[in-house]
């Protein structure tokens, strides 16, 4: 394996609190250390005027296999977390069929291997089948490699069985990810219960599907002293009930996908079916309460809530167009949009998309530092360019930031010191 | 230009309309100013006019193919358009879609384009989901005109324009009058386009009059009073806008029996002695007697119902002829 020299760029590990100019050294598939002595590079890579950024960890994305390869596989995905600076993708749970089985955890992350991109964390179903009523075989998942288990978005709608799924999985010290999102005020709706929905009759969401079932978990969560991560929050409720849960010392976290940072219910005025989204986009207050939530640490987490979808799952009037966004590679820029709108400093930005979301899998990886696996990307800060999603590396083409502009871009990505990603047609090596 | 991100795209208020701001397609009453709307009235008006005078037929769209396509059963709706189109001199088909053939969008996509191929000119279009006609719209050939005859609870146009007619016939100028729209307005298409069509014509004062659970969250937005109570929103209104209240909706719980919404919201004839003494009282049918509505108002003096439909026919042959780029020549 090369012995890599990453000379003088501008190193970025908020989870050591480094923000300097120094030589990166690389070996062994493993970080060596900043400006090392008498390291003998095989390779020496100048990136002057360029960033070294851990690899991103995305907490969810669909990589639609088993089941819907036509949406995407974990090959395509993979490729495009890698070409997008993210190193470890959280495969979720809700494929067809779902993973419940340690024989599925094995094959995706075979899978995963062969495809030679983006590491895939995965996490496994919290009962059979996604059932909602039967607990998987936690112990036997675990083993087989899952950092944490979910029922995604399918409701456990028996609140005994939520109880001792949660106290079995506390008991092996798993964490579980939930998705809060009450399906009795769900069903059917597809748009935040608001003025645009109420003006364009769609069938709506309150905010209360949201903290309802915030409201079921918690107190479940205080019952049974399981870790409980809540991904994708939308509202502003949510956040200030997830706020409350974590300074009584409960032992939960939470996250937001990055798209709700940035929308609201108002680009559904055209009913475009790109924000179709789940939870929907809500109003103006309850973006700008993720973005306080963001700042303050209450969310320490932002993921992409990556769902790639084919051509005509979107090409339909709203309510019919299937829920989701080809997010992957919108991560990284709009986590750093957040900067640029003065959300959250630069450091932060990076921690909640890099060690942040690798202390909640547990694993040791969204950082720089010595002795960690090499998962890093170089990014070029002054690129400036547009988003064409016929250009997205996904298999999914769907997404509502086609024409935005950036700045900044991914040049290189190391996992495991290996380039698996080169912009600009250098080759990988 | 990426075909499925149409950002930044034609809102649904400029899609409906050509550069120089005339009709191209009528998928809303939102977003057509009050000029387009008097326009369209005027243009019915005359419509009207000659059909006082026993001419029944015109002929302005001949040589037109219209194709009804309707993913949602209706009989009235559909059988207006028909007519409308043939007293213009168009050729009309029409196609009912059953909801199971047609539930996913690649299907909806196949079937303009089959039509499309067929020479078609203009679409009228009804289908369960709202933004089911911009969707339509968005995608159809630049030679097709669509209209929308009822996207889900999203809108209505020409059942609003045809009230709109209606009132104006037998009321006058409408910033002297107050209107109630009574009823099931979270799941009507045709309250939303009345609301819509109402404050853009500087009506007077627009109330809503439902329980709750039938009323959209912040309603008040829309620009209307709302009230819960039946006797206080009718006091002294000009016009009353009965909406049918669908027998599903007291299976999905929003109300508890029909019973009680008869007691609460049906309108008898003590309840519309409320209002002023010369108010109208419309529907846009097919009305439950009974349950919103006693069928002595409905059939009473003071019901218009029936003049709607004739109306209708009026404005629908405005609006295709409009969408088409032809006016009316109103014999002298």
């Amino acid at each position: 394996m090369k012995r890599i020299l990453i000379r003088q760029g501008r190193i970025l590990d908020p989870a050591n609190g480094v923000d300097r100019i120094a030589d990166l050294a690389l070996a062994e598939g493993r970080i060596v250390g900043l400006d090392p002595t008498g390291f003998q590079a095989d390779e020496t890579l100048d990136a002057k005027g360029l960033w070294i950024l851990p690899g991103l960890v995305d907490l969810a994305a669909r990589l639609r296999e088993p089941g819907e390869e036509h949406k995407g596989t974990v090959a395509s995905e993979c490729r495009a977390a890698a070409a997008a600076g993210v190193t470890t993708v959280c495969a979720q749970p809700d494929t067809q069929p779902p993973i419940d089985s340690p024989a599925d955890v094995r094959l995706l992350r075979q899978k995963a291997e062969a495809a030679a991109g983006a590491r895939v964390a995965v996490v496994g179903a919290l009962t059979n089948g996604l059932d909602g009523e039967h607990l998987t075989e936690m112990a036997a998942l675990a083993e087989a490699g899952c950092v944490g288990m979910s029922n995604a978005q399918r409701p456990v709608a028996d609140l005994l069985v939520l109880r001792r799924a949660l106290e079995y999985a506390a008991g092996l010290r798993l964490t579980v990810f939930a998705q809060p999102m009450e399906a009795t005020l769900t069903r059917g709706s597809c748009a935040h219960e608001g003025a645009v929905a109420s003006r364009l009759g769609l069938a709506a969401i309150p905010v209360a599907a949201e903290t309802a079932a915030l409201g079921h978990w918690l107190a479940l969560v205080e019952q049974t002293g399981a870790r409980v991560h809540f991904g994708r929050l939308s509202s502003a409720a949510g956040v200030r009930l997830l706020a409350r849960a974590i300074s009584d010392g409960l032992p939960v976290s939470g996250d937001a996908a990055a798209h709700q940072l940035f929308l609201t219910e108002m680009d559904v005025a055209d009913f475009n079916p790109q924000c179709r989204v789940l939870p929907p986009l809500r109003a103006e207050r309850d973006r700008d309460a993720l973005r306080d939530a963001l700042a303050d640490g209450t969310l320490s987490v932002l993921c992409s809530d990556h769902q790639p979808h084919e051509i005509d799952a979107k090409l339909a009037p709203f309510a019919e167009a299937q829920p989701g966004i080809s997010a992957l590679e919108t991560l990284l820029p709009l986590s750093l949009r957040l900067v640029d709108e003065g959300v959250l400093p630069l450091a932060e930005a990076i921690a909640r998309v890099t060690h942040a979301p690798a202390g909640i899998l547990g694993l040791p990886t969204g950082t720089l530092s010595a002795g960690a696996a090499a998962d890093l990307c170089v990014f070029d800060p002054q690129a400036e360019w547009e988003l064409d999603a016929d250009q997205l590396l996904s298999r999914g083409h769907n997404t509502p930031f086609h024409g935005w502009p950036f700045r900044g871009r991914v040049r290189r990505t190391f996992i495991d010191g290996r380039e698996v990603h080169a912009a600009d047609g250098e080759p990988a090596a | 230009m990426n075909a499925l991100n149409p950002r930044p795209g034609p809102l649904p208020n400029d899609l409906q309309l050509t550069d120089d701001g005339r009709l191209r397609h009528l998928l809303d009453v939102e977003g057509l100013g009050r000029p387009l709307l008097e326009q369209i009235l005027d243009n019915a008006e005359s419509f009207a006019g000659l059909n006082d005078q026993g001419v029944k037929k015109v002929p302005l769209l001949r040589g037109k193919t219209v194709a009804n396509l309707f993913f949602e059963p209706s009989t009235r709706t559909r059988t207006t358009f028909e007519l409308a189109a043939k007293r213009l001199s168009a050729d009309v088909m029409s196609l009912t879609m059953s909801a199971s053939s047609t539930t996913k969008g690649e299907t909806l996509l196949d079937t303009l384009r089959n039509l499309e191929a067929m020479q078609c000119d203009m679409f009228i279009v009804r289908h369960a989901e709202a933004g089911a006609a911009h969707f339509i719209a968005r995608h159809v050939a630049p030679n097709i005109a669509v209209i929308n005859a009822g996207d889900g609870r999203h809108a209505h146009p020409t059942q609003a324009l045809l009230d709109m007619f209606t009132i104006r016939r037998h009321k006058g100028d409408l910033s002297r009058l107050r209107i109630a729209v009574v009823g099931d307005v979270l799941h009507s298409r045709v309250a939303r386009s009345e609301i819509h069509a109402l404050n853009t014509l500087a009506a007077g004062e627009v109330r809503v009059i439902g329980p709750r659970t039938l009323l959209p969250a912040g309603v008040e937005r829309l620009g209307v009073q709302v009230y819960h109570d039946m006797d206080e929103g009718l006091r002294d209104v000009d016009v009353v806008i009965m909406l049918r209240l669908q027998r599903e909706r007291m299976r999905g719980a929003f109300i508890p029996s029909e019973h009680e919404y008869f007691q609460r919201y049906g309108l008898t004839e003590a309840r519309l002695a409320l209002a002023a003494p010369d108010a109208i009282v419309m529907h846009p049918g097919p009305a439950n007697r009974g349950v919103e509505i006693t069928s002595e108002v409905a059939d009473g003096p003071q019901s218009v119902i029936l003049r709607q439909v004739t109306y209708g026919l009026s404005i629908r042959m405005a609006v295709m002829s409009m969408v088409m780029g032809v006016n009316p020549k109103v014999p002298a």
